[in-house]
């Protein structure tokens, strides 16, 4: 590949991610930079399972001994890791209605104090 | 029969030292045997229900028991005074705000980094 | 079939049974639960007990034959090359499933008078049994994707417990700052697992023991398991989720909420002392190499130990202003959790070079100093100790919570009067914490400070201090709550509904039984689960 470029998308992403985590206040855009993370861990997953020149890994009717085929478990990996984001993003944005719904903001410095 | 009995009531030992709670338990109860019988030869004669028995506060009066009992938050209050610089630091830490602790995370993940880049 | 064969039967498909019957009641509950209420509580009970019983033939035969069993799913045997999921149960994982087991009886038997007045009582059933299968399957696993999986199950179950009081909105946001920190460490977990997987072709744990060299990526790798898997377990500086997520929890999903923070220390141990085992271990390699991997080892050992004393330090000082009785149990817990995190950091900055000669040639070997083996079993009898007390002063602060309604601790006093056993209960709890002799916390104690002694002595003294200063919070807690005069709007407090008395006096017996005669435990149990942690060879040879 050219230049590792998928690399440093990754790294690129995840640092994008965390610092929209960590530096913003409102909390639609901290879920948002966690599925930012997410996104970035699961292109590193699949740019694992690149090998050069090759085709996806299913055997069909015009497959010879010499097609290079691209390794399928990193895929198995990155699809179970797509549906578990799905699942912790559904829950993460219905916890941030019920929190509207109580506090009337979504400012995270005004929220979470112990003593109210 | 025997043989797990002994097994039972074996010493726990570490590198260094021993300890057997059975033992400390015998030991405690002779302890309380010996405060007893000195306690036994104290001054029996005292005349309740005056003035003898009632709590003596360096002549302050004596509420009722509700307004005695000391709330918990100022049990320790000698304590936490004479650390309020460190409370201060540590309550400063513990905002509450979520982005705070992602923070910390990446702070010590970058140390962690560092030991073992140079070390 | 006899009960020979059905035994037998039970015992080599246990693995995953256990990680199967919970999944398959956490499914069925709803169903059960459209006949009625008294009947969902029971079979949830049943599930979790007939689970429990499966965990305990399966450490039976494991702790006591020193084996390790493994279980393949799809096949008789792993086959070369290994490319199925497995589960490898080797003595420590039998002693955490023990651990784990008692906590999700205890809260289970608890929930059924503690949750009586509620709605969503289906939900939460079903989130329970869930958490527990989840809890199951992060501790039999031998595979590490399989990890990262049940690992993100326990956290989504835990994390919709936690707001489970969704009429106020502390609960709710102390979830949602649980989810926040959950997803991110485990989404550098599953980085740190893409990395080791591009390496060496393999996701099974033995696999990737085996042919691990110490390059570059493996040391990123390391950096990011550690640090995941320490957010998760709540090592200071990263511990801030945890008093909100204990304290503002129910009672009954706070003791299984300890067994799920307790399933991610030993995601570390398994970590550090198998996966990198061949690492950490004696190795036998030329002189200057040698020399290197001392020095990141240690450093890596003496990191963690700096990171276990500021969590003592910090846990304890927090501990003593707090005025909310949950938050301050949850401070306490923090604290404890620095105790075991002192024996992996002494285990690991313990190493020396030594010459030994064998048949005339002087080869350098590197070797573990004898006290360090004191300190890793005194930490894991350690996490035992600790689940168990802290379990039973959680149980105890729902009971008063139950029954006066009230968290702070400025509007109790003189509950001693009413609540007899729970008295009895929260004192046996205050001696085992603070470790004051004979229970047990004191003889698991007593073996970290006298190991990491002869390490540097400061650190025993630091341990020593803060034992004192969780003494002198817990008896601020029985003065105010428990001693004292009657006040008048506590006038007509009864005692603690009787499936509490039963899940506290489960709890209170064995911490008794194992402060009386704790050399018992410590041969038969604690000394096989730490030996099978320390000896990563084994595991891998189980597999391969």
């Amino acid at each position: 590949m050219l230049f590792n470029l998928p690399y440093i998308a990754v790294v690129a992403l995840i640092l994008i991610g965390l610092a929209a985590v960590i530096f913003k206040r409102n909390l639609i855009k901290i879920v948002i930079g966690i599925t930012l993370i997410e996104s970035g861990v699961n292109l590193f997953l699949i740019t694992l399972a690149y090998r050069g020149g090759s085709t996806a890994p299913i055997y069909t009717a015009t497959t010879t001994e010499e097609t290079i085929m691209s390794l399928p478990v990193p895929h198995a990996l990155t699809l179970t890791s797509i549906v578990i984001g799905v699942a912790v993003l559904a829950l993460m944005l219905t916890l941030v209605v019920h929190i509207y719904r109580h506090y009337g903001t979504l400012d995270a410095r005004k929220i979470g104090r112990e003593e109210e | 029969m025997m043989e797990q009995i002994s097994q039972l009531v074996e010493t726990l030992k570490t590198g260094t030292g021993l300890w057997n709670p059975l033992i400390w338990i015998v030991a405690i109860v002779i302890a309380f045997l010996i405060v007893y019988i000195i306690r036994s030869f104290g001054n029996k004669d005292y005349k309740k229900g005056t003035e003898q028995t009632k709590a003596f506060l360096s002549g302050n009066p004596e509420y009722e028991k509700e307004k005695m009992h000391i709330k918990s938050s100022n049990i320790y209050w000698g304590f936490l005074e004479s650390l309020k610089w460190a409370y201060n630091a540590l309550d400063k830490m513990h905002t509450g705000n979520v982005s705070d602790y992602v923070l910390w995370f990446v702070v010590i993940m970058g140390v962690f980094f560092i030991i073992m880049g140079v070390l | 079939m006899s009960i020979e064969e059905l035994f037998n039967f039970l015992l080599d498909h246990s693995p995953a049974l256990i990680v199967a019957i919970p999944l398959l009641g956490a499914f069925l509950t709803p169903l059960v639960g459209k006949i009625n209420d008294k009947v969902r509580n029971a079979f949830a009970i049943l599930v979790v007990a007939f689970t429990s019983f499966l965990v305990f033939l399966l450490a039976n035969d494991i702790l006591t034959n020193n084996t390790i069993r493994t279980y393949v799913f799809g096949a008789e045997n792993a086959g070369s090359p290994i490319v199925r999921i497995l589960f490898e149960v080797d003595g420590f994982s039998a002693y955490m499933a023990i651990i784990a087991s008692i906590l999700a009886i205890a809260g289970v038997i608890y929930a059924w008078s503690h949750m009586k007045e509620h709605t969503g009582q289906d939900k939460f059933y079903t989130l329970v049994l869930l958490m527990i299968a989840g809890m199951f399957g992060m501790i039999l696993t031998g595979d590490m994707f399989n990890f990262f999986v049940f690992l993100e199950i326990t956290s989504i179950a835990a994390c919709a417990l936690i707001a489970f009081y969704t009429n106020k909105g502390k609960a709710v946001d102390a979830g949602f700052k649980y989810i926040v920190i959950s997803s991110i460490g485990a989404l550098f977990i599953l980085f740190a697992i893409g990395i080791l997987y591009s390496q060496y072709n393999a996701l099974n744990m033995a696999v990737i023991a085996d042919s691990i060299t110490f390059s570059f990526l493996d040391k990123i790798a390391l950096v990011l398991l550690i640090s995941g898997l320490a957010m998760k377990a709540g090592i200071v500086p990263m511990h801030m989720w945890l008093p909100d997520a204990y304290g503002r929890a129910p009672a009954s999903v706070t003791v299984i909420l300890i067994g799920a923070t307790q399933a991610s220390l030993y995601g570390l141990f398994r970590m550090v002392f198998s996966v990198y085992g061949n690492v950490f271990s004696s190795i036998d390699v030329t002189k200057d190499t040698v020399i290197n991997t001392i020095n990141s080892v240690n450093s890596v050992g003496w990191m963690l130990i700096i990171l276990a004393i500021l969590t003592m330090l910090i846990g304890a000082l927090m501990a003593l202003k707090q005025s909310n009785l949950k938050r301050l149990i949850a401070f306490a817990a923090l604290a404890e959790v620095g105790y075991m995190l002192l024996g992996v950091g002494v285990r690991l900055a313990s190493k020396v070079s030594q010459d030994i000669t064998i048949a005339g040639e002087t080869t350098t070997q590197v070797a573990f100093q004898g006290y360090s083996a004191t300190a890793l079993t005194g930490s894991v009898f350690h996490i035992m100790n600790d689940a168990l007390d802290i379990g039973l002063l959680f149980l105890v602060a729902g009971a008063i919570y139950l029954v006066t309604k009230e968290t702070s601790l400025n509007k109790l006093g003189g509950l001693a009067r009413n609540m007899k056993y729970t008295t009895v209960f929260f004192l046996i709890g205050l001696f085992a914490v603070s470790g004051m002799p004979p229970m047990n916390g004191f003889a698991s104690k007593l073996m970290i400070y006298q190991s990491t002694f002869q390490l540097n002595p400061i650190i025993a003294i630091v341990a020593i201090l803060c034992s004192i200063l969780l003494l002198a919070v817990f008896v601020k807690v029985f003065h105010s709550a428990f001693l004292g005069p009657k006040l008048p709007s506590l006038k007509d407090v009864k005692e603690a509904p009787k499936s509490l008395l039963i899940a506290m006096g489960i709890i209170a017996c064995i911490i008794i039984f194992i402060g009386l005669f704790p050399n018992l435990f410590v041969e038969n149990i604690v000394t096989p689960a730490a030996n099978a942690i320390m000896d990563s060879a084994k595991y891998i040879t189980a597999v391969i």
